[in-house]
């Protein structure tokens, strides 16, 4: 196996007195799609939060693409222009069409000539087609749409890796399909994906790896087919147990 | 109050119970009407109290004869729904209805029938009313300060230019837009201050030179408001920003200074401005009097928007930085394209309050010499030839005060409908 894109090393965290990530160990390949499961509370959102530095972690390391995630803020800053995260409450920006919210950060980031960005955008929209909704506001759009136009946003950066902190959380059960087959089009174009999901049928089509998590800590981590076959724990049994 | 509802209509007799409601309720209004207008009491031959009460009696009883669930009618149905919904709201109804009748002939008559406005001396006002002839003498005075008469032009058309420039921004070509906050922001305040300091200041381009102890008047209270709105704007926005900032050091000293210029009341500021800080200047260092005014209501007001500001950005949702973070965007980018656009149109009401605060405090300036329209007024009241006028100068500073900040909170309104957007 090649040079992993991501590497986490003991990774600890605290939120005051209360320890959310214990001892994480995780390497991620690239092309690798992980998916992330867990009950509520279980550390799983910290975790995918920390890759980008939406959250700072106190102990250990995690380099991301040969970047080390430290105080250093240029740093930070080339490995989330890097990184793309598509968040549970879409976060599209309602003052901005679909199009300005998509070429907002290749324009002002990357420095992309406008033209070309707009073109880039057109293309990922048409991606997850929501193509004729460009011109419309964050607001006019119902939640599936507003979903694909924020993978769609993610996708703008040309990111290596995508991060996607339970993307379906929010939707009625009508839209979640339409965002799912988004991201299994993705995933089928080789993406580097990490995938916090209550989503198992997603998992199964998709994830090369399943995560489950609990108490802040990885309690199994195994190919997906395994992972669902014969689950070795007692609390990853109870949990599919429940949900599955 | 239950006892009274005995008579109430129903589906047959419903015309006639609105019909004779609608006569008594316009009966009481006549009568008052015409006790005010015209000074008769019709209902003189009935005994003292009961002559006062009996067109609120008579109103009373039609108010309630017209009430009534649904009628499809409109008119009838917006009067039982906003201001007949029951015998209270009724009593009030027509109680205020009856103050209003009560109180225009009085001022009316104050203000128009019986007013004067001809001749040049305080002995053209003969009538009862107001004397508007002092308004109308002192008019260039109000306007204009003490600012010679013969340069008054100059003051015209600084204002002129200066309004000018600022439309200008709107007929920028598209390409040039974007440079549009730039402009407002930097160039034009400094336009804008240049084009007033040579036009209406001189000493230059062959202008005389004209101290700023004569300016005054509501010229003034447009130059004082000017500066300090587009100053203390881009002000509070920093220290919104400074206090919420990630270094401590910033954020306290945003903090402690938001909080003492809070603490304090403007007034002494500007004792302080005018008084005790040329003592702390050297010697051969001299700033006028209307420029550390301006700067010291800047300063003052800044800690005013800083907050209003700070309402607005605390009002986002955390989603909201976290994407455009995780797009890569630093600190200045994030605040600039995704933050303040969406921060500064939620605080339009709170900054439109504030700037109307503004406006109304600039007659403080009196305190340290400057007389702009209220001062004027002011010193006005006080010329022996023209004593016992403070109430018309007052009403003419209220009217025209109330006209300037009217249509600022109109201008908010509308910026508040052009830049609403859907979450």
């Amino acid at each position: 196996m090649s040079e992993p894109i991501i590497k986490i090393e003991n990774v600890n965290k605290w939120f005051g007195d209360f320890q959310v990530l214990k001892d994480i160990n995780l390497d991620v390949s690239a092309k690798q799609k992980i998916v992330v499961c867990g009950p509520s509370g279980s550390g799983k959102s910290t975790l995918i939060r920390c890759i980008n530095r939406l959250e700072e972690h106190q102990k250990g390391t995690i380099i991301v693409d040969g970047t080390e995630l430290s105080e250093n803020t240029k740093n930070i800053e080339q490995v989330r222009a890097e990184v793309g995260m598509v968040f549970q409450q879409f976060n599209l920006f309602p003052h901005l069409s679909i199009l300005d919210n998509c070429t907002l950060a290749p324009i002002w980031v990357k420095k992309m000539p406008k033209k070309e960005a707009q073109e880039l955008a057109m293309k990922q929209l048409e991606q997850v087609q929501i193509a004729d909704q460009a011109n419309k506001f964050p607001g006019q759009l119902s939640g599936g749409q507003q979903q694909r136009s924020a993978i769609a946003r993610a996708l703008c950066m040309q990111p290596k890796i995508m991060l996607f902190d339970e993307p379906t959380s929010a939707l009625d059960p009508e839209m979640i399909k339409e965002v799912l087959d988004a991201m299994v089009n993705l995933a089928k174009g080789g993406m580097t994906m990490i995938v916090v999901t209550h989503e198992m049928g997603f998992a199964k089509e998709v994830a090369d790896e399943v995560i489950f998590m609990d108490e802040g800590m990885i309690v199994e981590k195994a190919e997906t087919k395994e992972f669902f076959a014969n689950p070795k724990s007692d609390r990853t049994k109870l949990f599919l147990s429940q949900i599955l | 109050m239950n006892s009274l509802n005995f008579l109430k209509s129903n589906k047959q007799n419903f015309y006639y119970f609105l019909y004779i409601g609608l006569f008594l309720f316009s009966i009481s209004i006549l009568d008052v009407a015409i006790n005010a207008f015209l000074k008769i009491n019709i209902t003189s031959f009935l005994p003292g109290i009961f002559s006062i009460f009996l067109p609120l009696i008579i109103g009373f009883i039609g108010l309630n004869f017209i009430r009534t669930e649904y009628s499809g009618i409109k008119g009838l149905d917006i009067i039982n729904k906003n201001i007949n919904t029951n015998n209270f709201n009724a009593i009030l109804t027509l109680l205020i209805i009856f103050a209003i009748i009560k109180a225009t002939p009085p001022s009316l008559s104050w203000m128009i029938f019986d007013a004067n406005i001809s001749g040049d001396t305080k002995e053209a006002c003969t009538g009862t009313g107001a004397c508007w002839t002092y308004v109308k003498v002192w008019f260039r005075r109000f306007m204009y300060g003490m600012y010679p008469n013969d340069l008054h032009w100059r003051i015209n058309l600084a204002f002129i230019l200066v309004i000018a420039l600022g439309f200008f921004g709107f007929f920028l070509r598209d390409n040039l837009k974007k440079y549009l906050a730039l402009y407002y922001v930097i160039i034009y305040p400094i336009i804008a201050f240049l084009v007033i300091y040579y036009l209406i200041s001189g000493g230059a381009f062959g202008l005389v030179w004209v101290e700023t102890g004569a300016w005054g008047g509501l010229s003034l209270t447009f130059i004082v408001s000017f500066f300090c709105l587009i100053f203390c704007f881009p002000l509070g926005m920093i220290l919104a920003l400074g206090r919420r900032s990630n270094l401590p050091m910033i954020r306290y000293i945003s903090i402690g200074y938001i909080e003492f210029w809070r603490g304090v009341p403007l007034i002494t500021v500007l004792f302080m401005s005018s008084v005790m800080f040329p003592m702390f200047l050297p010697e051969d260092f001299f700033m006028d009097k209307l420029v550390r005014v301006i700067i010291a209501i800047t300063l003052f007001e800044g800690a005013y928007c800083a907050e209003v500001i700070r309402g607005g950005l605390q009002a986002l949702p955390r989603g909201q930085y976290d994407a455009a973070k995780s797009l890569g965007m630093g600190y200045w980018k994030m605040h600039i394209f995704v933050i303040l656009p969406q921060a500064l149109k939620l605080v339009i009401p709170g900054i439109c309050n504030t700037f109307l605060a503004l406006v109304k405090d600039t007659p403080l300036i009196f305190v340290v010499g400057l007389a702009e329209l209220a001062g004027m007024l002011a010193l006005a009241k006080t010329n022996p030839k023209w004593l016992g006028f403070a109430m018309e100068g007052y009403v003419f500073a209220a009217i025209i005060f109330w006209i300037i900040c009217y249509a600022m909170s109109k201008y908010s309104y509308n910026l508040e409908a052009k830049y609403k957007t859907e979450r």
